[in-house]
């Protein structure tokens, strides 16, 4: 076998005869010429929702020639927050991830500003929920744009055989099927409330609202503390638990408490579903997905629940918010693909589309697309879900631990400080004066930066 | 010269051929993949995660012991210590007490049927922890206990299991005993079957009692091994995650929070990693103690053997 040394000057020819071929050839548009883009998005709880998440991505994907690529994370066990704080520590990961409530504004200095898909998207359709853009935004840029998928309230879901034979409210008097809700739900109030839970205790079938530590239960508790105007600390940063508000909403929560199960203080976000699904529980607070398990495993429950507006307090109405957000990592390669995604999947079509897959659990942070048929669709009862979505300005949507800074906030919702409040109070027995003057150390240690 | 060259090299080969033949070098090679090993997931996350202690809520500047000063002056923190140190102590007292009442009895048992009991004595320990918890919580589940369900039965009233600060801290123990002591249990039988049978012989002669014999026969024989059990289920016991996590997540009004479940609420659920990371050292400390003197006594009572 014969062999040619391998000298420069044939390295030289055959690298020139390489490049010139290199130049010479015709572009080839291959299928991802614009680059891959990977996803972190919350693994949903409805069947089938990231299913049209999917094609939703791959679609446009295909269209700009980007490889998409997409996994789905769970929030069990937190996982998404542990790969959240990983991927801020490594500087490398996903392209876009979904972050949970605060998560963007704790890694604000870490994400790409996208004020050029948001704002574009304001001027089309109008303002977003003033808690979603309380949570987007850092020193006046937004550095995320509220999700679709997974931002959803938590306002009462009551049985209407229940409220109707033992506490005597005809639910639909004021929250008519499929229609704006009457006068008569002024009356629907905390005060309200709590009467009737007291005579639905009496009949066996008490009301449950989560006073243990996780979402659910922080949530509620912090629309119900926000009816009251009791705020803990104010949007400078300032403690202001020790105040009248404070005391009221305590007492109250009193009342409450003593008219629910006493195991409320130990619920988990699973314990109010299985709370109503059972039959026994006359109201939770909770998104339909309690609801849509009740249809699968107790139709006949199912068919008595029906979700209304949160009830009034002497500062007004407060809706439970807990949106997800998408926010695009400053350490993405492609940027400009990423935000031209965002952009593509807070299309009012596209929003509908995934709202739908998800039987209306989704809510959209844009006010302007609260009026997709889905709301008017899911049954039985008729009705069931229509007073689901805030609509028409009548409910602030709140984020539970707002107005605060971000930094203390965060702290205040992980460490749920409001629950503990109450069960301390009425639980624990402590007086008010020490359960306020513990809260009052607890936020002075949140306030460390 | 050109002869002493080949003989320099000739001597450094058989110098390298001795080293690789003595055996503290086969050792060595041989534990080198875990050497490798504990340094990437042992030690340099722990010198990783002391430098985070050291550093300000947003990770940005160096703050010394600032986050250390700051956990004692909280009330919270020091809820977590005593917590920790009750949720430990008590398990670990159990779990040693359990194991060694139980392995004296299969000891006892017929050979015969050792085997049988060994196994199922076994089971809590090999059961994956977060699985068997989950069975644990459905059993205290707040509002369909299955305790509950029985006591309702019996005309006893129904106990808030997770709901009341006691009762969550009692079961958050108890299923850490039930997890831990077949653990105890199989090394003390190993202990145990070890003590030779002469001792007892040469007791009962003497005229010792049941009790006797196990105070000045079978204590003594298993001290060490008793040492080493308690001090591995300390540090296990102390930085345990799974069973506080899945059962009570640390509530009520974080009652049942111990080191790792507030390090983990502060440090990523609550976006303050530098603090989480400082409580998660605070284990160090107290565990480097314990474990100094218990070694200590196991190396003497060695050295006097």
């Amino acid at each position: 076998m014969s062999s040619v040394p391998f000298n420069r000057r044939r390295f030289l020819k055959t690298s020139a005869a390489v490049s010139a071929a290199a130049i010479a050839a015709p572009y080839v548009h291959t299928s991802h010429a614009a680059g891959s883009l990977t996803i972190g998005f919350w693994d949903h709880w409805v069947p089938g929702a990231n299913d049209t998440l999917t094609k939703l991505c791959q679609e446009w994907g295909q269209k700009n020639k980007v490889d998409v690529k997409i996994d789905y994370i769970t929030s069990q066990g937190n996982k998404n927050m542990l790969t959240i704080t990983a991927e801020a520590q490594a500087r490398s990961g996903h392209d876009i991830l979904a972050h949970p409530a605060w998560y963007a504004l704790t890694y604000a200095k870490q994400l790409e500003p996208l004020d050029d898909v948001m704002n574009p998207l304001i001027k089309k359709y109008g303002k977003v929920a003033p808690a979603a853009e309380f949570l987007c935004k850092s020193g006046g840029k937004w550095i995320a744009a509220p999700a679709v998928t997974g931002t959803q309230v938590k306002p009462p879901c009551v049985r209407l055989d229940l409220f109707k034979q033992h506490a005597g409210i005809d639910i639909q008097s004021m929250y008519p099927v499929n229609k704006a809700p009457t006068a008569e739900s002024e009356k629907w109030n905390w005060e309200t409330l709590v009467v009737a839970a007291e005579k639905l205790k009496k009949a066996g079938s008490p009301i449950g609202l989560g006073m243990g530590q996780t979402t659910d239960s922080i949530d509620t508790v912090g629309a119900m503390f926000a009816s009251f105007g009791a705020d803990l600390v104010d949007a400078k940063g300032n403690i202001t638990v020790k105040s009248d508000a404070v005391k009221q909403v305590l007492d109250y929560a009193k009342r409450l408490v003593a008219a629910m199960p006493a195991d409320v203080f130990a619920w988990d976000d699973a314990s109010n579903n299985k709370y109503l699904i059972s039959g026994q529980g006359s109201m939770i607070m909770n998104p339909p997905s309690a609801y849509a398990v009740a249809k699968r495993d107790n139709p006949k429950v199912a068919a008595q629940c029906y979700t209304i507006e949160m009830p009034k307090g002497p500062k007004g109405r407060y809706a439970p918010f807990l949106p997800f957000l998408w926010a695009l990592w400053g350490f993405s390669k492609n940027k400009s693909a990423g935000k031209s995604l965002l952009t593509h999947l807070q299309q009012r079509e596209n929003v509908e589309k995934l709202v739908n897959a998800s039987i209306g659990y989704d809510i959209p942070s844009f006010e302007s697309m609260r009026d997709f048929k889905i709301w008017e669709q899911v049954e039985p009862p008729q009705g069931a879900v229509y007073h689901y979505p805030p609509r028409g300005g009548r409910q602030n949507v709140w984020m539970a631990c707002a107005p605060a800074p971000a930094g203390i906030a965060q702290q205040m919702y992980t460490q749920s400080i409001m629950t503990k409040m109450i069960a301390k109070y009425t639980q624990g027995g402590e007086p008010m004066d020490k359960v306020i003057g513990w809260a009052a150390s607890e936020l002075e240690g949140y306030q460390r930066s | 010269m050109a002869a002493v060259l080949p003989a320099r090299a000739a001597a450094r080969h058989g110098g390298l051929r001795r080293l690789a033949r003595r055996k503290s070098t086969i050792a060595f090679l041989m534990a080198l993949p875990l050497i490798v090993l504990i340094g990437a997931l042992v030690i340099y996350p722990a010198f990783y995660s002391m430098y985070l202690s050291m550093l300000n809520k947003s990770l940005e500047r160096f703050v010394g012991l600032a986050n250390f000063k700051f956990l004692f002056s909280r009330d919270t923190f020091w809820m977590v210590v005593k917590q920790s140190c009750i949720f430990a102590i008590t398990a670990v007292l159990f779990k040693a007490l359990i194991g060694f009442c139980v392995a004296h009895f299969v000891h006892n048992v017929p050979a015969k049927g050792q085997r049988k009991w060994r196994g199922m004595l076994l089971i809590p320990w090999v059961i994956p922890p977060a699985m068997s918890t989950l069975g644990w919580f459905w059993l205290f589940d707040p509002s369909y206990s299955a305790f509950n369900w029985i006591f309702t039965r019996i005309g006893i009233p129904s106990v808030t299991w997770l709901g009341d600060p006691y009762w969550a801290r009692f079961s958050v123990i108890l299923v850490n005993v039930w997890y831990g002591a077949p653990f105890f249990l199989i090394m003390y039988l190993a202990a145990l079957k070890s003590v030779p049978e002469q001792l007892y012989e040469a007791a009962a002669i003497d005229g010792a009692n049941w009790w006797q014999k196990i105070w000045y026969v079978t204590l003594p024989m298993m001290r060490n091994i008793i040492s080493i059990t308690v001090l591995f289920s300390l540090i296990v016991t102390f930085a345990n995650f799974d069973i506080i996590r899945i059962l009570t997540a640390g509530g009520p009004v974080d009652q049942t929070h111990v080191f790792a479940t507030w390090s983990f609420l502060l440090g990523i659920e609550g976006g303050d990693i530098a603090l989480g990371a400082a409580v998660s050292l605070f284990m160090f400390p107290i565990l480097a103690i314990a474990a100094v003197f218990i070694l200590r006594d196991i190396n003497r009572r060695g050295n006097e053997a």
